[in-house]
């Protein structure tokens, strides 16, 4: 139990990269830019991949009537996030040092896991729910007005994950380095789960051992 | 040993094979041999692997050419206004042109250099000379653009001009024509003897590449025609090539060709400079501009400076002396090790090659043929290491390679000449088309040249392209140089005239070469930060427009209240931080031209409406889609009217 406790207590920390690194990363590539436009997505807010980009990728959108890329203060989330993983770890830890001082059992170590799978979740729905609104909530003056085939407007929705072909870019949306720690993280805190329930087993049966002596 | 020979077969077979495969042009070289447009074919998308920045003579300029394509990717105006741009037309860049003559809005640019740091490239800067209103630039090699200029003062003809020395200490200018130093009212006969050449030392600050003009050697009325610096043994030395050591006045095509020898003048500067600072020297009353150009500010400022340092040469002993050289050398050219002071004799079929070892052993024994003005002429016995007899007519100009070999060109017989340096056997000559001029190796004239190919630059064209008439761009071509024989492998046209060019391989400048100016590094007077600070300002009869430029509109794009007879100043802050999205201003009857913005930076155009209407601008660079919409209204009124100003857009 001490083994999993104690990677319960590290998993969470790998969530801490979520606030040096980008969680998320879309990239825009087209002919006129050999070198693409991306932006990072961090949970406190967005950056360009190279210094000017989102000022650019703006200049673009303006054309097909999209949004200014939100700054920190207009969007709820690029404050609640960094609370929310913040105090998640902090849980975690605190789970894993309750746990390896054997006051909490490793159905807590599950328990923080599916939280934050949940948590996880939501959070992704809200990405996806402003891509759509991003992409398809355009200004009615819009220069360029598109349509596809059957009428109906463009949607310039980039993909929640993987690449798409929008006029003449291609979208690419991928996670970055700070989702793949969180990932690495919560995997942590399974095997410490796991770790967790075969030691209480392995006690479990020497127990009984050990009764079936006496 | 059998079964060797069988597998050698096969593979001499197969390459035949495979060469076979490749077809095309085989020329004179058979089947084994690669074909010239291959080597010069850089495929789409693939870049050059070297920078040429070829003179533009009369065009005042420089262009930038890729080797071995041949293609041109940018003129940087220098000493020429250019209205692609409104160099030379923008309010920020006509003090760039201003000389003690006024406004001079063109020279004849001749020999561009770039600096070095211990011989060798080190692509800072480059150098070029103006000609005609003697002037000196400094282009800085991060935005290609013209960074300095630097009038020369007592000079004319700022020919011997200018190459820089081994560590960018100084860039040199010598002058062609020898004039009455200081300027003087007399009668153009009494020249021998009393007309002088100046050759000046203008120094170049580590940092900044700042030039200041140190000293000037006041030399003999004799006319300084190229030079080059002393590298390794050799650097602290400088060596000019003379003509008209006849002192001749008039019909110098014949008089000035009479002696048979001339000079290639040796000056120990480093001597100089150490006599200098020690307080040596005459100030003189002159007077000469100096004109900056900031890249944060957007703006060049001209100052006008009225002192020199004058150096009589006699006064410092043993820091000048004169290397006898038949027949009015052109090209004075230095060897890779520092060793070789070519002379170029431009009317006899040799060339000279001083030593510059024997030089100095000669100056210690003391071993001189008489004295000029004072100045100690070395027997020419002693001093010479040898002599190219090529069986070519009329040597201009040398450069090197990095494996021991010189090429020459030769005017009169029309041919790039090869040659070993240290035996001066020739091992290779080919014809140019046609009368070649200079001639270019990347790195040719420094410690660590990269003799891969060398230009040649040539003075007549004749039929070389399609015909366009009497007037037509000079023609250069590019030889192979990798082998023993030289291959001519491609023509090309080039800008102007070019008298001189430059080289270097690619990846010492492409990776620092500016994308875009950076807005917040913009400290330009009457830059704005932010198109919502855009406005127009009166004060009596000027008028500024403080404009923005983003794809696809100017903010604002209609003004009112503007009257005839006003001066109005658009000053347009372009706010894209995007590479390669300039944008353009023109307004109709502009007097000057349009400007083009780059990203981040800050032009300002005058405009004096002179009728009453509502006229247009527009964007001249195609930017966007929209591009053709980006446009904008002025109305002017009467002289008298008393119409407020107002400005919008989008209401």
């Amino acid at each position: 139990m001490k083994k999993a406790s104690l990677l319960m207590m590290i998993g969470p920390i790998f969530l801490l990269g979520l606030f040096i690194f980008p969680l998320w990363n879309i990239e825009l590539g087209a002919p006129q830019y050999p070198d693409p436009l991306g932006i990072n997505i961090y949970i406190n807010g967005l950056e360009g991949q190279n210094e000017f980009d989102i000022q650019n990728i703006d200049g673009l959108n303006h054309y097909i009537g999209m949004k200014t890329l939100p700054k920190p203060e207009d969007m709820w989330e690029f404050s609640v996030f960094p609370m929310v993983i913040g105090g998640m770890v902090f849980l975690g830890v605190l789970i894993g040092f309750l746990g390896y001082l054997g006051k909490l059992s490793y159905h807590w170590f599950f328990g923080w896991f599916v939280a934050m799978s949940i948590l996880g979740v939501l959070g992704m729905y809200d990405f996806n729910a402003w891509l759509i609104d991003y992409g398809t909530n355009l200004d009615p003056k819009a220069i360029m007005k598109l349509q596809n085939p059957d009428g109906t407007p463009m949607s310039y929705k980039p993909p929640l994950l993987g690449h798409q072909k929008m006029l003449n870019f291609d979208a690419y949306s991928y996670p970055r380095l700070g989702a793949y720690l969180m990932f690495v993280g919560m995997c942590l805190t399974i095997l410490a789960g796991y770790l967790g329930w075969k030691n209480r087993r392995a006690l479990k049966t020497k127990h009984t051992k050990s009764l079936s002596h006496a | 040993m059998k079964k060797y020979r069988f597998y050698m077969m096969t593979l001499m077979g197969a390459l035949l094979l495979s060469s076979c495969g490749t077809g095309g042009d085989k020329g004179a070289n058979g089947a084994l041999g690669s074909s010239a447009a291959e080597k010069v074919y850089v495929a789409p998308g693939e870049q050059d692997s070297y920078y040429a920045f070829m003179s533009g003579g009369y065009s005042g300029n420089i262009t930038v050419y890729g080797l071995p394509s041949g293609r041109m990717f940018k003129e940087i105006p220098v000493f020429s206004q250019f209205p692609t741009s409104g160099y030379g037309y923008s309010e920020e860049t006509k003090p760039m042109l201003n000389t003690s003559f006024g406004f001079v809005p063109w020279d004849d640019a001749h020999h561009p250099d770039i600096s070095q740091t211990n011989g060798e490239l080190d692509g800072r800067w480059i150098f070029i000379n103006g000609n005609n209103t003697p002037r000196i630039a400094r282009i800085d090699l991060s935005t290609f653009e013209t960074a300095e200029i630097i009038e020369v003062p007592n000079s004319a003809g700022n020919h011997s001009s200018s190459f820089i020395t081994e560590n960018t200490e100084y860039v040199v200018a010598g002058t062609r024509f020898s004039v009455p130093v200081p300027q003087r009212d007399m009668p153009i006969n009494e020249y021998k003897g009393n007309f002088k050449g100046a050759v000046s030392f203008i120094s170049v600050a580590p940092d900044t590449g700042r030039l200041n003009l140190e000293f000037q050697l006041i030399m003999p009325g004799f006319n300084y025609d190229l030079a080059h610096p002393g590298r390794g043994d050799s650097h602290g030395w400088f060596f000019f090539t003379t003509y008209n050591t006849e002192e001749a006045n008039t019909l110098q095509e014949v008089n000035a060709s009479q002696n048979d020898k001339d000079f290639i003048a040796a000056i120990n500067w480093k001597k100089i400079e150490e006599y200098v600072k020690n307080g040596g020297g005459t100030k003189m009353a002159t007077e000469y501009a100096h004109n900056v150009y900031d890249e944060h500010t957007h703006t060049g400022t001209s100052t006008m400076k009225n002192e020199v340092i004058t150096v009589n040469p006699t006064d410092v002993p043993g820091a000048v002396f004169f290397l006898p050289t038949p027949k009015s050398p052109h090209g004075c050219d230095v060897d890779p090790s520092g060793q070789y002071i070519i002379g170029n004799g431009k009317l006899s079929a040799d060339l000279t090659i001083h030593s510059f070892d024997k030089m100095i052993a000669a100056i210690e024994g003391q071993k001189f043929d008489g004295e000029a003005y004072g100045i100690p002429i070395l027997k020419f016995e002693d001093v010479l290491a040898g002599t190219v007899e090529s069986g070519g007519l009329g040597p201009l100009h040398t450069e090197f390679d990095a494996e021991g070999n010189a090429y020459t060109t030769f005017f009169i017989s029309s041919e790039v000449v090869k040659w070993k340096l240290g035996t001066w056997e020739v091992i290779d000559r080919k014809p140019t088309f046609y009368s070649v001029g200079h001639l270019m190796i990347p790195g040719g004239n420094s410690r660590k040249p990269f003799g891969k190919y060398v230009v040649a630059m040539n003075k007549i064209t004749k039929d070389r392209y399609l015909p366009t008439g009497p007037e037509m761009e000079h023609s250069a071509q590019i030889y192979d140089i990798s082998g023993e024989k030289m291959e001519l492998i491609y023509d090309f046209p080039t800008h102007g005239e070019p008298h001189y060019a430059a080289g270097c391989p690619a990846e010492l400048l492409a990776p620092k070469s500016k994308k875009i100016y950076r807005l917040d590094d913009n400290k330009h007077p009457f830059a704005i930060n932010n198109p919502s600070e855009a406005r127009v300002e009166r004060d009596g009869n000027v008028v500024h427009v403080y404009m923005s430029t983003i794809r696809s509109h100017f903010t604002p794009d209609n003004i009112e209240g503007i009257k005839v007879g006003d001066k109005v100043y658009f000053h347009i802050t372009n706010h894209e931080q995007d590479f390669d999205v300039p944008h353009g201003f023109s307004i109709i009857g502009q007097n000057t031209s349009e400007l083009l913005i780059m990203p981040g930076q800050t032009k300002t155009s005058l405009w004096e409406p002179k009728k009453v209407g509502v006229w247009p601008f527009y964007c001249t660079d195609f930017c966007s889609a929209l591009h053709q919409e980006m446009q904008g209204y002025v109305r002017v009124s009467p002289a008298s009217s008393n119409l407020e100003l107002s400005w919008s857009l989008g209401e």
